[in-house]
């Protein structure tokens, strides 16, 4: 019902994410979606990898401040309207969205979606009540 | 009319008070002798004994103390009577290797209690007076003080600690408070929130306010006694010695009084140590006579000052010394406010930082800026952007209060704060001046 995902932060100045990113490299962790948010001053970056905990200590052994977090990826159809057909849901369901990104995942007739939101279990029964698919756990670490 | 807490002590006059002083000083070298092993060894290194201490006058053979002793003898090293006869401890903030932490018994507390209550009695107190204590509570002495001496002279007491403007304000309003005491910035900074509010003097009660733990200038006693309608009384004292009401302002607003049943106090060239004649400029020394639990002799204050021994208009017989004029550590003086780094440390712990913090001081278009950066921490990382924004700004608010100052805090990655010798280096200083 739920993947791991790692907020790192980082600074807001040249060479700061292909530092992270080199980290990554040097252990063959491989990214399936990445989402940057900043302020003048840091940032955070949001990955999603194929061993997140793996990855988290290693991020936190080589010096980073990072956090796991546990976000909703859902599987969107990729047509018109298919993400505006999931929002609805969380809409009807009073679910407030925090943060989310979409990235395709290398197939051609979905793509997925990543919501940060308060309750997940909520979210998901939501959706699942109306047949929209909740990504599993290792499903997407997976591909 | 001027009114006193301990009249008899405090007009005594100054050929009875230098007897007293006497007194307590041949009684004092000899209760260090006995119970401060750390001292007695720099007493017998100086070629020292009681027997030689009959009074005042021999007091500049004995040798001194200094912070660098307190740090040798961290924690007990000082302390003149057993843990069971003590029964609080008060410290600074700061790193271990600054933090001063002195030591109480009952009677200890109850003669500092009466040097903040001749404090407060000075500005005007009387046991018809609302008392807000708006100095920090806890190990920082001036919550303590401020509070057992408003006690003494039976003000009505509210112990609401430092912080949290709206509700210093909301209190004074819905309890009339009279009397205020707290550190000059953060009565400026109370006076400025009033402003913002639309509020003026008139809005509240307050009288007469107390603020010590930090320098200020004459500027500011006026822009505080303008914006809060009241008079503005200095107070001044050191962890070292009790707390405030080491010396504290009487109605002449010229000049502190120092306790001197209870401190006597010198002037010494920094340089040389040698006593200077009464009137030079020096550096304050204070030993105090009467402290128990932790009694420290010839104590360098490092504070540049000044003692007057004219009589005041007040009619109190006992020393004043001026505002201190300066220092020789670590102090900062930004737009005229006076910065310790460890003001900005203590900020950040009650934030939940951690110590690793870089404060750089800059002047731009004449005006001095203060930026600190600080590290990012595991306990203070979150994935929520909003939630890191809401942390920042309580930081820039809480340093506001504290210093009265605004400054510019960035957050900085993890171990980013340049290191000299596993040490940070704490203040980077680009002003021109």
């Amino acid at each position: 019902m739920s993947v791991k995902q790692i907020s790192v932060f980082l600074e807001n100045k040249p060479g700061e994410l292909n530092a992270l990113t080199g980290v990554l490299a040097d252990h063959n962790i491989d990214m399936r979606a990445m989402s940057l948010s900043e302020t003048n001053e840091f940032g955070i970056a949001r990955i999603i990898v194929d061993r997140p905990l793996d990855t988290a200590t290693l991020l936190k052994d080589a010096g980073y401040v990072c956090t796991v977090t546990t976000v909703l990826a859902v599987d969107i159809p990729h047509v018109p309207g298919g993400l505006n057909q999931v929002l609805n849901i969380l809409s009807d369901a009073k679910i407030n969205l925090e943060y989310g990104y979409a990235f395709l995942g290398g197939r051609k007739d979905s793509a997925y979606m990543v919501f940060r939101v308060a309750d997940n279990a909520a979210a998901t029964a939501a959706l699942r009540a109306k047949g929209i698919q909740v990504v599993e756990e290792g499903e997407l670490e997976s591909l | 009319m001027e009114r006193y807490y301990q009249p008899e002590i405090e007009t005594m006059p100054r050929d009875q008070l230098r007897a007293l002083q006497d007194e307590r000083l041949v009684k004092q070298v000899r209760h260090v002798w006995d119970n401060v092993p750390y001292y007695r060894t720099k007493m017998e290194a100086k070629g020292v004994t009681p027997d030689d201490i009959k009074g005042v006058a021999d007091l500049h053979k004995l040798p001194f103390v200094t912070k660098a002793d307190l740090r040798d003898a961290y924690p007990y090293g000082l302390m003149g009577k057993p843990k069971k006869d003590c029964v609080r401890i008060h410290s600074t903030s700061g790193t271990t290797g600054k933090r001063v932490m002195a030591f109480y018994t009952q009677h200890d507390v109850d003669l500092w209690e009466d040097c903040c209550a001749r404090a407060l009695v000075a500005a005007g107190a009387t046991e018809e007076d609302v008392c807000q204590v708006a100095y920090g509570y806890g190990l920082f002495t001036g919550g303590a003080g401020l509070h057992g001496g408003s006690h003494k002279v039976g003000c009505l007491t509210i112990p609401i600690s430092s912080g949290n403007t709206e509700r210093q304000i909301g209190f004074m309003q819905d309890l009339s408070s009279t009397i205020l005491c707290c550190t000059p910035s953060y009565a400026a900074y109370l006076g400025e929130s009033m402003k913002e509010m639309g509020l003026g003097p008139d809005d509240i009660p307050l009288k007469a306010g107390i603020f010590g733990a930090e320098a200020w200038s004459e500027e500011m006693r006026q822009d505080i006694q303008n914006t809060l309608g009241i008079k503005a009384y200095d107070i001044y004292g050191l962890t070292e010695l009790s707390g405030p009401g080491v010396s504290f302002e009487c109605s002449a607003q010229a000049g502190m009084h120092v306790n001197e049943d209870h401190f006597i106090a010198e002037i010494i060239d920094p340089d040389t140590g040698e006593v200077l004649p009464e009137g030079s400029k020096g550096e304050l020394v204070f030993t105090s006579l009467t402290k128990e639990a932790f009694p420290l002799l010839r104590y360098r204050t490092r504070d540049i000052c000044q003692l007057n021994y004219e009589p005041c208009s007040c009619g109190r017989t006992h020393v004043r010394m001026a505002k201190p004029m300066g220092r020789s550590d670590d102090m900062l003086i930004i737009r005229g406010v006076n910065v310790f780094p460890s003001q900005i440390e203590t900020v950040l712990l009650n934030n939940g930082y951690a110590a690793n913090y870089q404060i750089i001081v800059d002047r731009v278009n004449h005006t001095d800026t203060l930026e600190v950066r600080v590290e990012m921490t595991p306990e203070m990382f979150t994935d929520n952007l909003g939630e890191i924004d809401k942390r920042q700004k309580e930081l820039v608010a809480g340093l506001r209060s504290m210093l009265g100052l605004s400054a510019k805090v960035t957050l900085v990655a993890p171990k980013s704060i340049v290191r000299s010798e596993g040490k940070a280096v704490r203040v980077i200083d680009k002003r021109k001046i």
